[in-house]
């Protein structure tokens, strides 16, 4: 059975940024480390065995470069701009805004060098690498591209790389956003689409580069043809089911809508996860088996993968099918600053 | 009563000799130090004072690390430190992804110096051991 690992770790959601203010989280590592947090926010649909993943890349103002590595359960169809209002709408979905205050919706988004390089795509200021490889190769790969990596990135990509050797590496020109006009708190949404057998949502991952105390906020949407069965279950350790419930047909609707959102289908079950944990709370992934019965053990990252990989090696064909339910996660990023001077 | 005391003192005698001597196993020379998942595989290390001691520093891990050696005053400038590659020094070693450095040092004064790795994070994350200097 094919495995695939899903993950991802997107930096910012910019979206959320308009309900719910400060305290958000999600962070970049910025010079000597520092590292700011805002909150994130994800989309993962899954339909006729392609995941659809949503993110945005939020603009935190300064300049240079940052970058973000994400696991993928897979390799991707593709990798575009995604739409204007999916995630807004997903927000809204869950948290509805008191009436009587204008809707938003609907208007514009501003919102060991063995690796292999699969895709290279650029949207807006964002460069973005689909690489293949262990984590040792991929850690390699950003270190030479100018990623500053947090201690825990060399465990944590073996962690994932034993699973599915398929990173994406997403780098925000601060720059560029400057020059196109961007705003601090602009988002881009990115839409990457990958065909795999079931969703999975790597958690721990949003740890990385923080302290075991900082915490850790993400949202992830899922929406999937059918009630999910979910692990860990039940939630503990910051992990929160905050809706689960049919889809209702104008959310539906709304997200066909969108740009390159069409694959939507008529009928689902959306599910809600929030994330609030400390860092050190994050030792597990989400696992999703999106027929109902019976998530994998292996993606929940509660048991190890029967025969791991290594650090270069492919995937076992024994190992779960997961699908990456693509996720969010600021803090899951390892990211940088390119041309910072390190400390010593 | 006299035999009883001097075969308690001989006792005594051998046990004080029996300690000297094991306190006084030959320190090793040459150390290795292997740094993997952000982590050096020794913290604390024992070393003789005013010999050359050569420590090889092997990274097994895919992204920078330092090995930095002294005392605190020294640390507290390095976390201050603004120096990108260290190199001049032999207590102050850069270490590229997968890299092998070896250097020597002759500690002249007994006490503890404490190594550590200042990259963001990496102090906190555990990257710190102890050099034990014996006289």
């Amino acid at each position: 059975m094919r495995r695939f690992l899903a993950g991802f770790a997107a930096i910012a959601a910019a979206l959320i940024a308009t309900t719910q203010p400060a305290a958000a989280c999600a962070g970049l590592i910025g010079p000597n480390g520092a590292v700011n947090l805002l909150r994130t926010t994800t989309f993962a649909g899954y339909h006729d065995g392609v995941e659809h993943y949503v993110t945005s890349f939020q603009f935190a103002g300064g300049s240079g470069q940052f970058g973000s590595l994400i696991p993928l359960p897979g390799v991707p169809d593709k990798v575009e701009k995604g739409g204007a209002w999916t995630l807004q709408r997903l927000i809204r979905e869950t948290n509805p805004i008191p009436k009587g205050v204008p809707l938003a919706f609907g208007v514009a988004d501003s919102v060991r060098s063995a690796a292999q390089v699969l895709l290279e795509v650029r949207i807006d200021a964002l460069d973005i690498t689909v690489l293949k490889g262990g984590g040792a190769e991929v850690g390699q790969w950003a270190t030479e591209h100018g990623f500053r990596l947090p201690p825990a990135a060399p465990e944590v990509l073996d962690f994932y790389a034993n699973r599915s050797p398929i990173f994406l590496a997403a780098v925000f020109d601060a720059d560029a956003a400057k020059a196109r006009g961007q705003r601090i708190g602009d988002g881009t949404p990115v839409h990457v689409t990958i065909p795999t057998a079931n969703p999975w949502v790597p958690l721990r991952i949003l740890g990385l580069g923080k302290n075991a105390d900082d915490r850790v906020d993400a949202d992830v949407f899922l929406l999937t043809d059918q009630r999910p069965a979910l692990l860990p279950y039940p939630f503990a350790n910051g992990m929160r089911l905050d809706h689960s419930a049919v889809a209702t047909t104008s959310l539906l609707d709304d997200l066909r809508s969108d740009k390159g959102m069409d694959w939507v289908p008529q009928s689902g079950w959306l599910t809600k996860i929030s994330i609030d944990a400390s860092a050190s709370q994050l030792t597990y992934d989400l696992a999703v088996d999106a027929k109902g019965t019976s998530p994998s053990r292996v993606a929940a990252g509660l048991q190890a993968p029967a025969s791991q990989t290594g650090s270069s090696g492919q995937p076992s064909s024994d190992q779960i099918a997961l699908i990456g339910i693509g996720l969010s996660a600021l803090g899951a990023i390892f990211l940088l600053r390119k041309s910072q001077p390190v400390i010593g | 009563m006299i035999i009883r005391t001097l075969v308690a003192l001989a006792l005594a005698a051998l046990a004080a000799s029996a300690c000297t001597t094991a306190s006084a196993a030959p320190l090793p020379t040459h150390v290795g130090i292997r740094i993997h998942y952000s982590h050096f595989d020794q913290t604390k290390i024992d070393v003789p004072m005013g010999v050359p001691i050569t420590f090889t520093l092997i990274n097994d891990d895919p992204i920078d690390h330092e090995w930095l050696v002294g005392d605190e005053s020294f640390h507290a400038r390095h976390r201050a430190g603004t120096e990108a590659i260290h190199g001049d020094r032999p207590n102050e070693i850069s270490l590229p992804p997968f890299s092998v450095k070896t250097t020597t040092l002759t500690f002249d004064k007994p006490g503890p110096l404490t190594f550590i790795c200042h990259f963001p994070q990496h102090e906190a994350y555990g990257m710190v051991g102890v050099v034990m200097v014996k006289p």
